[in-house]
């Protein structure tokens, strides 16, 4: 694996191999010394042209766990113009003796133009695109689920059969399109949720069932509940009006109490965050036991860790 | 390609009880005595050690396995490899006396990764090193505590050894160059 660009690249052995991998990488959590020396002396960058503290500092964990050094790019208050940005920001990076880079960029495709320009020749590890992918997270949330419903024997195995809900907004959701992709190549059957307006043209082609009502998906029994963040600009009216308002997004797919209780007793909850309590999910609704979305950064880590050491360990494979 | 066989079944069965026996002799039992195998082929031998310990009277042995990969010098140099679980009995390994098993024993790389990696866990009484085929040809001042075999092999040669646990034969063979 050279770069992480999208999660519908990756092929079923890739996607195992980083699972178990992320697995070993768990396991030094139990260790008295918690840092591995496999990057040692490698240098990771990390440019984040939008901000995302989490994910940022997810990365930041991940690449200091294995003793590489991070350098740290932040566009904010920058008012370079993107396209030469990127490039300078790259090569700058990669002049002071960058290796791999991790990119958080809120235009869709960037971290491929940074992969296929011929700037630069090192991995790279797409943090975040526009409304595109967010390979990491589909990761996380695929290794999550694997360790609920797979149980002890799940290295090496897959998602096949398991039951995925997805709800929110499908329309602006890097999140749910990497999910989608992932999902489907682990063998996972995915619903995805939302008011007609929050689903893009075309939806029909995609690898799943599309439903408007969060009530009959839940009637389904699904295994894994997976809960997106509606943005505030996109709720009413200037934003683009895609919901009428949103006491009534939340009444009509937002989960509560009464909802979480019509769900098999084994379904977890996930939620790539930050939650809106009270718009997509309530306050007691997110913070029942069923619920896996502390677990979820911290497994962020441990995939994140899997990426970097799978990408970097050795470049002259790549 | 050019292939001999230098141990079989029956050979690698014979000197793995006799390897136990020495490890309970050399720690006078086996009660303090925890082997961490080296995935992959280690970790099987380390199993059947223990079935020999306990078969000659030393009692019930905890097995775990140690990955390496995470500690390797040589990183940059090999294809990625996914590192395999590691496994550490209940207890850890602090104060016990830790028999590293592997299968074949040739630079010493890996052995100095594995002292790196049990560094991260706990700090044992002692470290042994159990390994069923050595070849020889070290390139760190390390050496074996129990060696199943000795083979005198040359550089350029390959060996590799073959479980039932893990491929449908078993042997130890050795390569000669092409």
């Amino acid at each position: 694996m050279k770069h992480l660009l999208n999660a519908g690249d990756l092929d079923i052995a890739e996607v195992l191999t980083i699972l178990d991998t992320a697995e070993t990488m768990r396991d030094t959590n139990k260790r008295s010394i918690r840092k591995l020396p496999a990057l040692a002396g490698r240098t990771v960058a990390l440019m984040f042209f939008e901000d995302s503290t989490r994910t940022r500092l997810s990365f930041e964990a991940a690449a200091k766990r294995l003793s590489a050094d991070v350098l740290n790019f932040s566009a904010k208050g920058s008012s370079l113009s993107k396209g030469e940005s990127l490039k300078d920001t790259a090569q700058t990076l990669a002049a002071m003796g960058a290796e791999a880079f991790v990119i958080r960029h809120s235009a869709s495709g960037a971290a491929h133009r940074l992969a296929h320009s011929g700037w630069i020749d090192a991995p790279i590890i797409n943090g975040g695109d526009g409304t595109h992918q967010h390979p990491t997270q589909a990761l996380l949330d695929a290794f999550t689920m694997r360790r609920h419903l797979v149980g002890d024997d799940r290295l090496g195995k897959d998602l096949s059969g398991k039951k995925v809900v997805i709800v929110g907004d499908i329309l602006h959701s890097r999140v749910a399109r990497s999910n989608l992709d992932l999902l489907s190549t682990l063998g996972a059957e995915v619903t995805l949720v939302a008011p007609p307006t929050l689903l893009p043209v075309g939806i029909g082609n995609w690898p799943a069932t599309i439903r408007y009502s969060l009530d009959e998906a839940i009637e389904e029994g699904p295994d894994a509940i997976m809960m997106l963040r509606v943005q505030h600009e996109r709720m009413t009216g200037s934003g683009g009006g895609f919901f009428p308002s949103p006491e009534e997004y939340h009444r009509l797919y937002g989960l509560n109490m009464e909802r979480m209780g019509k769900l098999p007793s084994h379904t977890i909850l996930l939620h790539p965050g930050p939650m809106n309590r009270g718009l997509e999910i309530s306050a007691e609704a997110a913070d029942q036991d069923r619920s896996v979305v502390l677990e979820q950064v911290e497994n962020g880590v441990y995939v994140r860790m899997a990426v970097l050491y799978l990408s970097l360990a050795n470049e002259a494979t790549a | 390609m050019n292939q001999r066989t230098v141990m079989d079944s029956g050979d690698i069965t014979r000197s793995i009880t006799r390897m136990a026996h020495e490890i309970l002799e050399r720690n006078q039992g086996a009660d303090d005595v925890i082997l961490l195998g080296i995935p992959s082929r280690g970790v099987p031998i380390a199993r059947r050690l223990a079935d020999a310990i306990e078969k000659a009277g030393g009692g019930v042995v905890y097995v775990g396995s140690l990955d390496v990969t995470m500690h390797r010098d040589d990183l940059r140099r090999n294809p990625t490899r996914a590192p395999s679980p590691t496994y550490i009995p209940d207890g850890g390994i602090d104060d016990k006396i830790v028999v590293l098993v592997d299968d074949v024993f040739f630079s010493g790389r890996t052995i100095r990764a594995a002292l790196d990696a049990l560094n991260t866990i706990g700090r044992p009484t002692a470290v042994q090193l159990a390994v069923l085929a050595d070849r020889g040809h070290r390139e760190l001042p390390i050496r074996a505590d129990y060696v199943g075999k000795n083979l005198p092999t040359s550089r350029s040669e390959r060996v590799f050894v073959r479980l039932s646990e893990i491929d449908d034969t078993e042997g130890v063979i050795i390569e000669a160059a092409r």
